[in-house]
């Protein structure tokens, strides 16, 4: 008895042993094994690692108040009676909606939630006049489902792009179908600011993405009741020199915090971009993004130098800034003993100081970040969703060119959590104070530049974002950290 | 309801497609001859699974190792190059040591505690309750506890339990998370909690199988309880805790998620799965993390072996 329970005992131990190390040898030995758990590990953290540009467009999700969801629907019914004769009017005039077209469209994008929603109301007055269907699915990670849809050739008409390096590939593939002859791309040039529609293009001049959405960076936050200057300094230096003198107590000039999960550094990497644009210029900025300028030539370094005076300069010190989130990097400049002057960052930023600093609009102010060598007056950054074509269909062909309108773009924009790509949609459309200063700086914007690390190799852009951290953790590190940049760049630029 | 329709499609056909082979297979085999039949038979049988086998595990294992020495598309054969680069890059060498970190600390502790527990609960009546409790977090996912530890151990008081603890003493908050190289222990210690209470309940039901007389007989001898723990229970345990260990190294061989949620490899924390993610899925460099997938392969195989070479000795005592 006693001898047969103790055979038994090991015999299940013998079987959950060769039952644990074939799983384990199964998932070990082979890649599939490690894109499962990778996956789910992916799906479950909420900043993917592969793009800053996720966690950047996707927190504004939360972010429609109630007041914008309100005159949202109030914008909805209007258009809607407005398509019943056959075009939407507004300040804007009336859009020549492609009527009796019939059939349908399949769209996958990025947006979900709130942000789906906003999307879905933009397309209504389309829907209604053509007869057409959108058949939406948002999609947590475009870049995997369009990679494998083009390996199968199981594509959407419409989709929303990873980034424009990915965009340009799938182009030269012939995925991504060209837009030349779809939308007015004189027009949509024109009415994009800054240049920005540059990114639209592919390495041969043919238009294949366009920007609905945007993000406009190099932006700089302030609390009103700290800064209370009614105009925005000239440069950044005359902004250093200003601040110092406003600093009271244990006051710090920035508020800074880098942490984002598997994307940790990205707001680190924003803020050399628009260093290194305003020191020396969109050329030297090209070329960098291009990988034809090294991280330790004397331009690049002197934008890490000047982070690194930034991150002296900021709240908490190097600790606190490694192990803050950037959503709550900000809340210390609305303390009622204020721990600093600004905070650097995109406009989907004020979401979190809504959020997370419980902050109202009226509290705080906020201003593109000063020229710093005058020679490149205006520049700055921006980011924003693309959108491409992978089936030329007549109904595809048709809701791009709504897309691109300012008509539609005006639908979202009062919904709120949407900056337009295009600048003819009217300022006072925007439904609160943040939103119209941002608009506005971006539509005034002469020199826009796509956010460079979202536009580097997937290496290069990883490698930047770890560099970050690290720098800010320990600035002495800086010249093995730019050497050791330089090999990724070397490496991730060759293939 | 597609999905629902599918899933008992699945459910119900791929029994049934199986019991289907063998009625076939087992009508062909009834009109060989008997001794034909009895050759046969279990070859037959075996089939399927040696069929999935093969596609989903020899396959891709020798794939992987083909591809480990094509280059980043997998179109130009370039020798041990990958491995060079493995072998040569501080980043993955920090990886390399990281994992050895986790090899010794995860499965000391895990082994250690899980025996520990094992042992003391055993004699008192609320065996039960204990175990319920330290195999909870067996029921949650890697991912999660990442998650869950990444806040306890927050930097700010106000969200860390941690440093909520600290600084009620009135120290100052710990940055567990960015220390290196402690932070690595910081993080082994989530796998700790995770993994503790399943070596305990394999241990546990191990020492309900040794046998009460020996230990009655130790006792009347004159062996202290110490000596009883060591002279009959260690060794009669040391199969069941030669499985949990290699279970354990192989978890801290491949482990992942843990790394991925709470630093992604910041701060020296990297491990090889992670960089072997990276290396695939951002970088695009399918030579370089199947040559990982090799090196992790290679680097399994003694534990296998040690163990393979456990169950025939087991056997032949048998």
């Amino acid at each position: 008895m006693e001898q047969d329970s103790r055979r038994s005992a090991r015999r299940l131990a013998a079987l959950v042993a060769s039952v644990a190390i074939i799983a384990a040898a199964c998932s070990s030995s082979n890649n599939g094994g490690a894109s499962a758990s990778a996956s789910t590990a992916a799906s479950a953290a909420s900043a993917p690692a592969s793009s800053a540009a996720a966690s950047e467009s996707g927190s504004p999700a939360a972010s429609a108040s109630g007041s914008a969801a309100a005159s949202g629907s109030a914008a909805a019914s209007g258009s809607a009676s407005a398509a019943a004769g056959g075009s939407a009017a507004g300040s804007l005039g009336a859009f020549q909606f492609d009527s009796g077209l019939g059939g349908s469209v399949s769209v996958v994008g990025s947006w979900a939630g709130a942000e789906q929603d906003s999307f879905l109301a933009m397309v209504k007055p389309w829907e209604d006049a053509t007869g057409a269907k959108v058949n939406y699915t948002g999609s947590r990670d475009l870049q995997a489902q369009l990679t494998t849809g083009i390996a199968s050739g199981n594509l959407p008409d419409l989709a929303g792009l990873p980034g424009p390096g990915l965009m340009k590939q799938w182009y030269t593939q012939g995925a991504l179908k060209p837009l030349d002859d779809v939308i007015d791309v004189a027009a949509y040039a024109a009415n994009t600011p800054g240049g920005l529609a540059e990114i639209s293009k592919a390495d041969d001049g043919k238009y294949v993405g366009i920007f609905t959405k945007i993000s406009v960076k190099g932006l700089i936050f302030f609390n009103k009741k700290n800064w209370t200057e009614t105009t925005p300094p000239a440069t950044f230096d005359a902004l250093n020199q200003t601040a110092q003198s406003k600093l009271t107590g244990d006051m710090k000039e920035w508020c800074v915090g880098v942490e984002s999960g598997g994307a940790s550094g990205w707001p680190g990497t924003d803020w050399i971009e628009d260093l290194l644009l305003r020191q020396s210029g969109p050329d030297v900025y090209t070329k960098w993004v291009k990988g034809q300028q090294t991280w330790t030539s004397p331009e690049v370094k002197q934008a890490w130098t000047a982070f690194g005076d930034v991150l002296k300069n900021s709240f908490g010190g190097p600790t606190y800034i490694v192990n803050t989130n950037f959503g709550k990097a900000a809340n210390p400049m609305f303390a009622s003993t204020p721990g600093c002057l600004f905070h650097h960052q995109a406009n989907f930023m004020t979401d979190f100081f809504k959020n997370e600093a419980k902050a109202t609009p009226d509290q705080y102010g906020m201003f593109q970040m000063p020229a710093i060598n005058t020679q490149f007056q205006g520049v700055s950054t921006a980011g924003g969703d693309l959108f491409g074509m992978f089936n030329n269909t007549p109904q595809s062909v048709s809701l791009m060119k709504w897309l691109v309108s300012p008509q539609a773009q005006e639908i979202w924009v009062k919904r709120g959590g949407f900056i337009a790509s295009n600048k003819n949609v009217p300022i006072e459309s925007y439904p609160d104070e943040p939103s119209k200063q941002a608009a506005q700086i971006f539509t005034s914007a002469q020199g826009l530049k796509y956010d460079a690390s979202d536009q580097m190799p997937g290496a290069m852009n990883d490698a930047f974002f770890k560099a970050v951290v690290s720098f800010a953790q320990d600035q002495s590190k800086l010249d093995s950290i730019l050497t050791s940049l330089d090999s990724t760049q070397k490496d991730a630029y060759s293939s | 309801m597609d999905r629902i329709i599918s899933a008992i499609a699945v459910v119900v056909a791929v029994p049934l497609v199986l019991v289907g082979y063998i009625l076939v297979v087992e009508f062909i085999i009834g009109r060989l001859p008997k001794r034909v039949a009895g050759g046969i038979r279990p070859w037959l049988w075996l089939a399927p699974a040696l069929l999935f086998l093969g596609v989903f595990l020899v396959y891709p294992t020798i794939a992987t190792i083909f591809r480990s020495f094509y280059n980043q598309s997998g179109k130009n054969l370039i020798g041990l190059d990958n491995y060079a680069w493995f072998f040569g890059q501080d980043s993955t060498l920090l990886a390399l040591r990281n994992n050895v970190l986790w090899v010794v600390f995860l499965t000391g502790f895990v082994v250690g505690l899980g025996l520990l527990i094992a042992v003391l609960v055993d004699r008192v009546k609320y065996e039960g309750v204990v175990k319920s409790i330290v195999f909870l977090p067996m029921a949650i996912s890697f991912v999660a506890a990442g998650v869950i530890w990444r806040l306890v151990y927050d930097i700010q008081p106000t969200v860390g339990t941690l440093n909520a603890g600290i600084t009620a003493t009135g120290a100052s908050p710990y940055p567990f998370i960015s220390t290196a190289p402690w932070n690595n222990f910081a993080l082994i210690f989530v796998g700790v909690w995770m993994l503790t209470g399943f070596a305990m309940v394999i241990l546990s039901a191990g020492l309900k199988g040794v046998s009460v007389e020996l230990l009655e007989a130790a006792r009347v001898d004159g062996a202290n309880e110490l000596q009883v723990f060591r002279r009959i229970v260690l060794p009669l345990l040391a199969p069941t805790i030669a499985v949990v260990a290699t279970t354990i190294v192989i978890y801290a061989l491949k482990t992942f998620d843990v790394v991925y949620v709470m630093t992604n490899g910041n701060f020296d924390t990297e491990v090889i799965a992670n960089r072997m993610y990276k290396e695939l899925f951002n970088n695009g460099q399918q030579g370089r993390s199947a040559a990982i997938a090799v090196v992790l392969l290679i680097a399994i195989i003694p534990v296998m072996v040690v163990n393979v070479r456990r169950f025939r000795q087991q056997e032949a005592v048998r």
